[in-house]
């Protein structure tokens, strides 16, 4: 992750420096040698400031004003703050986040660790079953969204006729609170797993099979090799397919506008359909700047915690001394 | 660790990517001035009558009227990215009440009480109830422009000849009926409750009924202590009874009206009636033809016991109105706006299906409607109603009306009581 990068022809800076200085002489406050100027940063930078640095600033500005879209901001203060503190629909909806996060967390994780291994070995059929796991990937979020709400109409979906041949007839999932949330669940999970898995996939592939058959000869099993070759080797696979999951699902709308439009009644308003439903619903885009800010905050720290305490920032080759 | 930073960061420079263009140069209006005059209006089949009319005022003026076409799709959210950049419409196509209301606060809209007391003609021309809906804050902002949308009860007359019933006159035949299509298996009333602004045509209709016009009235004029009126508590109690008499069947919180799930519950005879706003004609013709041709029957709304509202009062979308925005110059504006009652404009609209707001316009609807009947009773139903209350979520503050909608969709769902109901509204603001 470093930005230096690595003296790749071997020689010395020293050595370099003084070639430099014989080809052309050095300019005053030249660049050290071996590194790339902070000039090379500035493209990066400026669209950072721009897009990220600068609406941040301004969505906190905005978090102190009352703002309809029309006519200049207001300037009331903490009040949206104060509002957003006693707001219970907010404090379901963070609970529901966090749910949501460590909900698809805990779902996804395992069985797209499974597949990932699986499809990384030599089966028969693999290939074909492999790739249409693949297929939700390949679908956009609205469409994936759209068919799984008309499969779960609970009149004209199939579900209506599931639903009195497992003897449960009038089966409605989308009605109840937690069936809505389930569903959300369930649905990202099918949408995203098939990524996951891919990423294991090619975790797995990397794993050297000497070490395999070095634990045969040993006399593990296929479940000992798992538990103590695979799953150690795929350690930085499994930070790396988290922090996708969890930032996703931090910042997860689409399915939740189609399928259940954060209900029934708020039972699936997650933080950033609030911040949705109250800057572009109900024109309030203060308090929605307010919303958003929290949703900053709740994701810089989750990802912080991640860093520190998977050791993502200091991430080492699993095949050291190998 | 920068990447996902910027992931979170991204997202939000997106939010105020769309925020700050509402409040920066963008825009698509361009204002008049130039002897252009931009007219915004709703994106749909009905536009061409629109189309037609200014082409008729630019054979006649010098300044020439530029119909522009919005996607019906966000249109409110258009509307209002190019009213706070600038570029503002010189007249735009809007539903009064709520939906006009900031325009109004910011002093953008022109007041047309002048014109109408310089126009008799135009004042004369609209049926009173309708006009009265183009006002905010007691003055007239808007001017009808389009047919009226009163919400009915529609019913299948198939289902109601299997059962041997007959469409409800009063309440206690409504609660008779629930009873009769509940022992046929058939859902009484079909109801799209995971989109809840279905759900407040019944409130609508009950608090109207029950205490009349002037309960809600107070509460459209600023005033949310009116909801506390007994007759709101008294219609979120009749909403929880009838959903526990099993009016909307068991799933209605997963019928969405949007996907036409609802109305093909009508239409399919799983249902008997549905309460709907009167275009549900029209979504019929296009989804079940045979079914509009030949089975589908449509009543009022009955009158509860013990009411003290008028029988014969209206909720729905009166109307769509024209606001003009106010830039100095205005003349050619106002004489735009008189097409909206010519002769030709009545007819075109009526020949497009949909039921003028001008006074005097029966013969007409005979002469030229596709169905004289159906246009005949919803014309009528307009013309006698005392007061013509317009949708909810319409009539009030944007910021207040998508929670109020939740909020009776929770009172649907049984997650608040009708206690809890009352309270949670009367505290929005």
């Amino acid at each position: 992750m470093s930005v230096l990068s690595p003296n790749r022809d071997g020689r010395h800076a020293s050595a370099r420096a003084r070639a430099r200085t014989a080809a052309g002489g050095a300019r005053p406050g030249a660049p050290r040698a071996g590194r790339p100027s902070a000039w090379w940063g500035l493209p990066a930078l400026l669209f950072f400031s721009l897009f990220a640095v600068l609406p941040m600033g301004l969505v906190i500005y905005l978090s102190l004003t009352d703002w309809g879209g029309l006519g200049s901001p207001q300037f009331i203060g903490f009040e949206n703050w104060t509002r957003l503190a006693g707001d219970p629909v907010m404090h379901q909806a963070i609970l529901l986040t966090l749910l949501l996060t460590a909900g698809s967390w805990a779902m996804q994780t395992p069985i797209a660790m499974l597949l990932g291994v699986w499809a990384a070995g030599r089966q028969r059929n693999r290939a074909v079953l492999s790739a249409i796991f693949f297929v939700p990937l390949l679908l956009s979020s609205a469409a994936i969204a759209i068919i799984w709400r008309a499969l779960l109409d609970p009149n004209f979906g199939p579900l209506a006729q599931i639903g009195p041949m497992i003897g449960v007839p009038g089966l409605d999932i989308l009605s109840s609170e937690s069936g809505a949330f389930l569903v959300i669940l369930f649905v990202s999970g099918w949408q995203f797993i098939p990524l996951h898995t891919l990423l294991y996939q090619g975790g797995a592939r990397q794993i050297p099979e000497s070490l395999y058959q070095a634990a045969e000869i040993d006399g593990a099993g296929r479940y000992r090799s798992f538990w103590h070759i695979t799953l150690p080797q795929l350690r930085n696979t499994i930070t790396t397919s988290s922090v996708l999951m969890i930032v996703g699902s931090l910042t997860y709308f689409d399915t939740v506008l189609i399928i259940t439009g954060g209900g029934p009644g708020h039972a699936t308003t997650i933080v950033p359909y609030l911040m949705y439903e109250a800057g572009f619903e109900n024109y309030e885009y203060g308090y929605a700047s307010a919303v958003a800010c929290v949703l900053v905050a709740v994701a810089t720290l989750a990802s912080l915690l991640m860093v520190r305490f998977t050791g993502f920032g200091s991430m080492r080759s699993t095949r050291e001394g190998m | 660790m920068i990447p996902h930073r910027a992931g979170a960061a991204g997202a939000f420079a997106l939010l105020l990517f769309a925020t700050t263009a509402c409040g920066g140069s963008g825009g698509s209006g361009g204002s008049g001035g130039d002897g252009e005059l931009t007219v915004m209006m709703y994106q749909d089949s009905l536009a061409v009558v629109q189309k037609d009319a200014a082409k008729r005022f630019n054979e006649d003026h010098d300044a020439k009227a530029v119909i522009n076409e919005v996607p019906a799709d966000g249109y409110e959210d258009k509307l209002r990215t190019v009213m706070g950049s600038g570029q503002s419409p010189d007249v735009f196509f809007n539903w009064g009440g709520g939906s006009i209301e900031p325009y109004v606060e910011q002093e953008m809209l022109l007041p047309l009480g002048a014109t109408l007391q310089e126009n008799p003609e135009m004042e004369e021309a609209f049926i009173p109830s309708i006009l009265e809906a183009g006002k905010v804050n007691d003055t007239q902002y808007g001017i009808p422009l389009r047919g009226t949308q009163p919400v009915m009860l529609f019913y299948n007359e198939q289902v109601f000849e299997d059962a041997g019933a007959e469409p409800p006159e009063s309440w206690d035949d409504l609660l008779d009926l629930i009873d009769t299509f509940k022992d046929e298996g058939v859902t009484p009333f079909a109801l799209g409750g995971a989109t809840p602004w279905t759900e407040q045509m019944w409130m609508q209709y009950l608090v109207d009924r029950k205490g009349g016009h002037s309960v809600f009235q107070r509460i459209q004029n600023g005033d949310p202590e009116g909801w506390r009126d007994p007759a709101v508590l008294d219609a979120a109690e009749t909403v929880q009874d009838l959903v526990e008499r099993g009016a909307f069947g068991d799933n209605f919180a997963s019928v969405s009206y949007d996907e036409g799930a609802a109305s093909a519950l009508l239409s399919e005879g799983k249902a008997a009636m549905h309460l709907m706003g009167s275009w549900e004609y029209s979504t019929h013709l296009a989804d079940a033809e045979e079914f509009a041709k030949g089975d589908l029957g449509y009543t009022t709304f009955p009158a509860l016991p013990d009411g003290e509202g008028n029988p014969q009062a209206v909720v729905g979308n009166p109307t769509n109105f024209f606001s003009v925005t106010d830039d100095g110059e205005t003349e050619a504006e106002v004489d735009f706006l008189k097409q909206t009652y010519s002769e030709a404009y009545v007819q075109d609209m009526v020949e497009n299906g949909e039921v003028p707001t001008t006074t005097n316009s029966e013969e007409m609807i005979e002469k030229h409607a596709p169905n004289p009947d159906f246009a005949t009773f919803q014309y009528e139903m307009v013309r006698d109603a005392p007061t013509f209350q317009l949708s909810w979520d319409q009539a009030l503050p944007r910021s207040v009306a998508q929670p109020m909608v939740t909020e009776i969709e929770k009172l649907f769902n049984e997650q608040v009581t009708p206690e809890e109901f009352v309270d949670n509204v009367a505290a929005l603001q």
